[in-house]
């Protein structure tokens, strides 16, 4: 972008000197602007999930569906530019292939089955607890270094750990910075120390 | 990021190299392109030219995995023709510390630093010690002149790396090398700025750390630390990885950095003790000594009225480590696979296709009892058991996939690559039944809690103690639903009790504080039931409770600081300090304070990110202020030998470390080979590969197999990414507009070695290694091209990591390819080097 113009202020110049010194009437476009279905549509402001450069994006509601998704003018870092993929974000939300329920594999089966939100909660715990139960270990057996008088001598101790061994957790960086803080507390609550995600690989 | 997006424009030359943000992140380009415009040079050196490099003013190709033989180089390069920034070097950095004088490298000890255990592959770092004086201060040679003093070393060290040595390892050509090393290098004025943009290109070594550490090295000699246009840029790839890493969701580290407790620390004092450094100079800030304060807040805020003195803030309930104890990724999968670990949660991430050596991955989750997944769509972790080569008969991993909403269709933060943490709204309810990811987190709690307080289990408290007043409560005390504002507050920290403003004890040779009268009315630093304004007020003796201490001042009684948007630049610099918030304290820039001189004056009169301002008031009455970005600490410049501190205030000196004593694989980074190499010796020295890494060389794991120098795998190979696909492509791939943009499995391969091969543009090929193959249509290329490599040539190909079965007709992901090695720091696996074999099809 050679001029700092945001959308909102190429209308409201286009009106005037702009287009005569471009040369060309714009009266067509700013016609089709206006009936543009976004003019009557709620703006809220977010973030595109996908790079970390953190683009500010306007998604378009109109009656509780999205109609358009576009990059934010106002924002300091893309000032309403988007990739191809922060500009294909619409189709996150128009898309056949989303999950809308939860889904159950037994074991040994070959096909998914849709399920109850209440019983899946229900049937997770359950597995999360009797995993739990079985695998924590309140202490273990470590080497610490110890001082006597002036020697340092290696001693084995039965020290507190607390810790749950057979369940691990990977993700997520796909998550809310209130909904990591959320997962990290209530993975320790449960004693799981093999906590990892994305930033290790 | 040290520094944030915007900030490149600020810069006279960037170094693209081990990323490539023209496809990976786009619109930070623009950027770039407007630096370009006010005159900056931009250099890439990568293995492809990349459209990064397209828009370079020099391209230098390299072969996979050898960027510290050319980052080396550049090292000496700078030493040896003295483009250093002398002053920045002597007063901000450890180049004048002596080390050890029994103190041997790599040039002396056959590609090995002292104190190496080969049974333990691993280092003594007592051995790499500085010398110290009876006081315990460290020795120093001010002069630089003394052969023990780190600079000393690192010129003698670096010497080995000659451009023509440097060239037969990396294969990029002399002249290219020197035309690289003498323009960034002409950023070591005082009012020029470097910058290094780095990826996954850097980290997936097994020399990751090493890698990062060489152009950090080369950073503070230029002088390009902590000021506008410079630093060390870290362009992370998703969305909230930034977050996600700051929140601790990794095995060794809690919220805000604090590492996870070890089983020797066997209550808070020892804890506290190991997490306090002690500094013997006066000018250092030594930041980290406040690590007590956050960690008893951090207890405070998971634990509430039920961490208590007398139970040491409910330390015992936190999971503890054995000392060394290592449950990174790759020891979850091994671990998985060995059939010790039994329940497996993939919350919005993708293993069957994003970790390395994926078939390993994949037959790991067919030991499991139970995976729960959550994610928008169905994917190749989900639905693994059906999958190439599973029979779901035989599979008998239970799998429960829940549908979570999308970024818009819920409330909360993410933090940029920048650090900031901008705040995003609901545009609209989830999608069908989908939930947001903290709804399911917090049914599950509901669901645990109430059946360990109905039966009882293994220390039940470990969850029950946790406060979880997170909105409306129901008759029977549950909560509805999560108000993330509630999380987000708790996160920043709140003050329990009333807290009060104790002035500051007078140090030695101070005049003693005024006696105070009994009638004066307490001075508060806060109220109880407030929230706190930064972490300069959080406390270690209870009174203050801090989710994650550098996310303090986030939410506080001003507000809610990650939802603003007001949009002034004061500086012109572009920090926007109004829009959204960033850690640590809303700092643009950090180690800031290394952008001025002693006296506070800024390196570059044109842009100042901060400077000192001798003739300002302070509210109370003190003479002099700092003006422009948040300072890295209130003090005066360095000059005032009393109260003035040193820049980077997070490490122990304050000092920039050219010598690196906390590494694990060395304190100088050192040129090693990946795991899978395609040379039979490393020409630096007789140490083929990082003698620290990490090997999974069990012979009882068939998946993990290494070919270094077989002639089935005669090719380097390395993955990337693509504009129109995001990491393993689970949500790309079922977004139809960007499918059809990029719809399957490429290889982008040589002109020269389509032609060796008969292999004509468009074919469809089959890629091998020694743990996989995968197919892909051949792109014949001249953006790839052979390497001379000593005396031999290498070829080397490209695989975009995108793809997965679980999408009909695009191939399946190249981490099939990929081996399981970690690096010795960080355990990061080795993706961007290995070695593959290609052959082309029907």
């Amino acid at each position: 972008m050679g001029m700092s113009v945001s959308r909102r202020d190429f209308f409201k110049l286009s009106g005037t000197g702009l287009a005569a010194s471009l040369g060309i009437s714009l009266d067509p476009l700013e016609s089709k602007a206006e009936d543009l279905p976004i003019r009557y549509a709620r703006e809220t402001t977010t973030i595109c999930p996908y790079c970390a450069v953190g683009c500010g994006m306007i998604v378009h509601t109109l009656a509780g569906s999205i109609i358009n998704v576009e990059g934010d003018p106002d924002h300091p870092i893309n000032e309403g530019s988007l990739c191809p993929k922060g500009a294909s974000v619409y189709q996150l939300r128009d898309n056949k292939a989303r999950i809308t329920k939860p889904m159950y594999r037994a074991a040994g089966a070959s096909e998914w089955k849709e399920v109850s939100w209440d019983w899946t909660i229900d049937e997770i715990a359950k597995r999360v607890k009797k995993n739990r139960d079985a695998t924590f270990t309140a202490t273990s057996k470590i080497k610490i270094k110890e001082k006597v008088g002036a020697v340092e001598v290696e001693k084995e101790i039965e020290a507190v750990v607390n810790r749950t061994m057979g369940m691990a957790s990977v993700g997520s960086a796909a998550l809310d910075n209130e909904e990591c803080y959320l997962y990290q507390k209530f993975l320790r609550g449960l004693g799981l120390v093999y906590i990892e995600h994305q930033a290790r690989i | 990021m040290t520094n944030h997006w915007i900030d490149l424009k600020n810069s006279d030359v960037i170094l693209i190299m081990g990323a490539n943000p023209a496809e990976n992140h786009p619109v930070s380009f623009r950027w770039i392109m407007k630096a370009k415009d006010a005159g900056a040079k931009v250099i890439c050196v990568d293995p492809r030219f990349t459209r990064s490099a397209s828009k370079a003013d020099v391209y230098a190709a390299l072969r996979s995995g050898t960027d510290i033989a050319f980052l080396g180089g550049m090292i000496n390069h700078i030493l040896q023709n003295k483009l250093f920034f002398d002053e920045y070097v002597k007063n901000y950095t450890n180049a004048s510390y002596l080390v050890n004088g029994d103190f041997k490298m790599p040039g002396e000890l056959a590609g090995l630093f002292s104190g190496y255990d080969a049974k333990k592959r691993s280092y003594n770092a007592k051995e790499w010690d500085f010398q110290k004086d009876a006081d315990e201060s460290v020795k120093k040679d001010p002069t630089l002149q003394s052969p023990s003093c780190v600079f000393q070393l690192m010129k003698k060290h670096y010497s080995r790396y000659t451009p023509e040595l440097v060239s037969r390892i990396t294969g990029t050509p002399k002249e290219k090398l020197l035309e690289v090393y003498t323009l960034f290098a002409s950023t070591g004025k005082p009012d020029k700025a470097g910058t290094s943009m780095y990826a996954m290109g850097w980290t997936q070594h097994t020399v990751g750390t090493q890698n990062i550490r060489a152009m950090s090295i080369i950073q503070l000699l230029l002088g390009n630390m902590g000021i506008p246009g410079g630093g060390v840029n870290a362009l992370r790839g998703e969305s909230n990885v930034q977050g996600s890493t700051d929140h601790g969701l990794l095995f060794h580290i809690l919220p805000g950095y604090l590492p996870v407790p070890s089983a020797d620390l066997k209550d808070l004092a020892a804890y506290t003790t190991k997490v306090t450094p002690v500094s013997k100079d006066p000018q250092s800030a030594n930041w980290k000594q406040n690590q007590g304060k956050y960690f008893v807040s951090y207890l405070k805020a998971i634990y509430g009225a039920k961490a208590t003195i007398e139970n040491d803030y409910g330390y015992h309930w936190l999971p503890k480590l054995d000392p060394g104890m290592n449950c990174s990724w790759l020891m979850i999968f091994d671990k998985m696979i060995r059939g010790s670990l039994k329940g497996f949660f993939a919350w919005g991430q993708n293993p069957a296709c994003s970790g390395t050596n994926s078939n390993k991955v994949r037959n790991a989750m067919a030991k499991l009892d139970w995976m729960v997944t959550v994610n928008l769509f169905d994917n190749e972790t989900a639905s693994f058991w059906k999958g190439p080569g599973m029979d779901p008969a035989q599979v008998k991993t239970e799998v429960f996939l829940l549908p979570a909403a999308a970024s818009f269709e819920k409330e909360g933060s993410i933090t940029n690559s920048g650090r900031w943490a901008q705040w995003r709204t609901a545009a609209v309810k989830p999608l069908g039944q989908s939930k947001p990811d903290a709804e399911i987190i917090h049914e599950l709690y509901q669901k645990l809690k109430e059946m360990y307080v109905k039966e009882g289990g293994a220390l039940p408290e470990q969850l029950l103690n946790l406060t979880w007043n997170y909105g409306f409560k129901r008759a029977d005390g549950t909560i509805r639903s999560i108000d993330p504002h509630l999380v987000a507050k708790e996160i920043n920290g709140y003050f329990i009790d009333d807290v009060e403003d104790k002035p500051k004890p007078p140090k030695p040779g101070d005049k003693p504080l005024p006696a105070k009268n009994p009638w004066d009315p307490k001075k508060l630093l806060g109220k109880k039931g407030e929230l706190a304004a930064g972490f300069a007020q959080l406390q270690i003796d209870g009174s203050t409770s801090c989710g994650n201490w550098i996310y303090c001042q986030s939410y506080n009684e001003k507000g809610n600081m990650m939802a603003r948007r007001v949009k002034k630049d004061p500086t012109g610099l572009g920090l926007f300090p109004e829009w959204s918030w960033c850690w640590p304290v809303n700092r643009r820039i950090i180690y800031n304070r290394a952008a001025v001189d002693l006296n506070g004056r800024p390196y570059n009169m044109k842009k100042a990110v901060i400077y000192w301002n001798p003739n300002a008031v302070q509210p109370t009455g003190a003479l002099g202020a700092w003006v422009g970005d948040v300072p890295d600490g209130p003090w005066p410049p360095l000059a005032n030998e009393k109260e003035g501190k040193l820049p980077f205030i997070m490490q122990v000196d304050g000092l920039g470390s050219l010598f690196g004593k906390g590494m694990k694989d060395g304190p100088f980074p050192e040129h090693y080979e990946p795991v899978e190499c395609p040379v039979p010796e490393n020409l630096m020295s007789k140490q083929l590969s990082n003698p620290a890494a990490k090997n999974f060389n069990d012979a009882s794991i068939k998946e993990d197999v290494l070919a270094t120098c077989d002639v089935r795998f005669p090719l380097v190979a390395t993955t990337y990414r693509v504009t129109e696909h995001w990491q393993t492509g689970v949500m790309t791939r079922n977004t139809p507009w960007l499918l059809e943009l990029q719809p399957r499995q490429f290889c982008e391969i040589s002109v020269e070695l389509a032609k060796e091969k008969k292999i004509s543009n468009g074919d469809m090929v089959e890629i091998s290694s020694a743990r996989g193959k995968i197919d892909a249509v051949a792109m014949v290329t001249q953006r790839i091209r052979p390497f001379k490599i000593g005396d031999r040539l290498v070829h080397e190909i490209g695989l975009p990591y995108c793809f997965g079965w679980h999408t009909p007709g695009v191939g399946d992901a190249a981490n099939l390819l990929t081996p399981t090695a970690g690096d010795a720091n960080t355990m990061i696996p080795e993706t961007k080097a290995f070695m593959v074999g290609i052959q082309r099809k029907g």
